[in-house]
């Protein structure tokens, strides 16, 4: 069974129809990639966890009980007045869609990568739902 | 073999796209500045001491090692080579080098490994363990303070071209590239550390996170791994390419090994 898995998971092609089909529309997008709503408080523990590519290795957050946030990209408190849910989900899905050269790695794609390892081919950083509750996280951080 | 029709495909394919515009490009490539710059003070001080630096302890290993006999001739490397201080200071600093009887790209530890099956009757020694981290650390610290100075021309051109692809390409599920952190980001906070240039001329280098002398191709494996990209395996011909490239980016550099890092 694991092997059989192994061999599914090797395969691109197949693993591509397991990925939901995003559109992009107006610079976001605009459906969820699942019918159950994001979590805030799922997506506040997914950002953290080291074995997901945290957020936190290149941005700060308003996540004060973790030491030693990345200062690569912008700072994440108030990113949520700054854009729209869809735009949240767009730059958590394919940030290359909207900047190619930026050095933040798209959290559910999985086409046009090179030499990934065997454990990680044909997989997104994210799930579906994970995408869904990071977003939701994000979502709740406003400026004030 | 296989990796030498892939090499000349690069090459070939590099040549007519990418070489071109690359000259066009500003090379992004950073005056060098060694990893000792960007440690912390402790961490320096741990290097600047002989007597507490823990590579020490390899370089022993090695310089017991040098006037060992080993294999079937009978023959320690002191046989032939007497004292390394003399035979040896400036060595590690050509290193890796072409050698036309390889045919290919031959690093330090290649060398010593050739020393002992072909010179001394002897079996190679594993990448990586003990004696040849021994040896390797004992010959590079009779460079010691020389700049790094590597031959990048002739036979040995196509192999720093396909170093340099390597730097230069996004790899692994984080779709990076060694460029896009060493080149951009140095200087900068991944999490708790400080990104350095990526420079090789601390090697061996004593790494605290690993509690454990360790070779240049060793930490090319774990920042493959970090980016979740396949490794390629120490020795191999690719990170030997990408180890000529690296000599050459950081030519100039004082040779440091062997240097303490995080
Ligand atoms: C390897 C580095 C890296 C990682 C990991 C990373 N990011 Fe980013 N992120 C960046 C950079 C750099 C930018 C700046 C935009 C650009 O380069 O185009 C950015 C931009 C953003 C933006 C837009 C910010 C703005 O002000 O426009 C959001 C939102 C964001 N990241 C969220 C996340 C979240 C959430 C995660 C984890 C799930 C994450 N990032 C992981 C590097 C990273
Ligand atoms: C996501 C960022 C990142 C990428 C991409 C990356 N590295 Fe690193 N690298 C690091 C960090 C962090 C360290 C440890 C701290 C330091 O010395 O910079 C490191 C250390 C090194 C060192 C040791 C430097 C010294 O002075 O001892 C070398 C050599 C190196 N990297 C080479 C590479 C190569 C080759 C690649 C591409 C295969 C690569 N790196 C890709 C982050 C990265
Ligand atoms: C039987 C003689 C012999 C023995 C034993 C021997 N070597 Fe050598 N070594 C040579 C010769 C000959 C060369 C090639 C000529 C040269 O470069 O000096 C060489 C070259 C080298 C070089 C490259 C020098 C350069 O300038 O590129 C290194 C490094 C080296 N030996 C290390 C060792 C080590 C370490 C040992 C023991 C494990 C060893 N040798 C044992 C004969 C020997």
């Amino acid at each position: 069974m694991p092997l059989l898995l192994a061999v599914l998971m090797a395969s691109p092609l197949s693993q591509a129809e397991d990925l939901v089909a995003v559109a992009i529309v107006d610079g976001g997008i605009p459906a969820p990639l699942t019918s159950v709503p994001g979590s805030p408080d799922r997506g506040r523990l997914i950002v953290r966890d080291i074995s997901k590519a945290s957020c936190l290795i290149c941005h700060a957050m308003p996540i004060p009980e973790e030491p030693d946030h990345g200062q690569i990209g912008p700072p994440l408190e108030g990113i949520g007045s700054a854009y729209s849910v869809p735009e949240l989900r767009l730059r958590l899905v394919d940030p290359k869609a909207i900047n190619p050269e930026t050095l933040m790695p798209s959290y559910y794609r999985i086409e046009g990568l090179t030499g990934v390892l065997a454990r990680y081919a044909g997989t997104p950083i994210y799930t579906a739902q994970e995408i869904e509750d990071v977003v939701a996280y994000l979502a709740t951080l406003k400026a004030d | 073999m296989r990796f030498l029709v892939l090499l000349v495909g690069v090459v070939s394919a590099g040549l007519a796209a990418s070489a071109f515009s690359r000259a066009q490009e500003a090379d992004p490539t950073p005056t060098p500045r060694s990893g000792y710059e960007f440690m912390a003070p402790q961490t320096q001080a741990l290097q600047d001491d002989d007597f507490v630096n823990p590579a020490f302890f390899s370089v022993e290993a090695g310089e017991r090692l040098w006037s060992t006999p080993m294999g079937s001739e009978g023959l320690s490397c002191a046989s032939c080579h007497e004292a390394a201080e003399t035979s040896m200071a400036g060595v590690a600093a050509r290193y890796p080098q072409y050698d036309p009887d390889v045919g290919g790209l031959v690093n330090l530890e290649g060398r010593i490994n050739q020393m002992l099956t072909k010179e001394m009757g002897a079996e190679a020694l594993a990448y990586e363990s003990e004696a040849l981290l021994g040896l390797t650390t004992y010959v590079a610290l009779q460079s010691r303070g020389m700049p790094m100075a590597v031959d990048i021309e002739g036979p040995a051109r196509p192999y720093f071209e396909a170093g340099r692809d390597y730097f230069f390409t996004r790899r692994g599920q984080l779709d990076l590239s060694c460029s896009q952190c060493h080149d951009g980001l140095a200087g900068q906070k991944l999490r708790g550390d400080t990104i350095s240039q990526g420079q090789i001329n601390g090697f061996p280098i004593y790494r605290l996170l690993w509690n454990s002398t360790a070779s240049r191709h060793r930490m090319f494996a774990w920042c493959n791994t970090s980016l979740r990209a396949e490794p390629e395996a120490a020795g191999s011909e690719t990170y030997l390419a990408l180890e000529l490239y690296l000599a050459w980016r950081g030519g100039g550099l004082p040779m440091e090994s062997p240097a303490v890092r995080r």
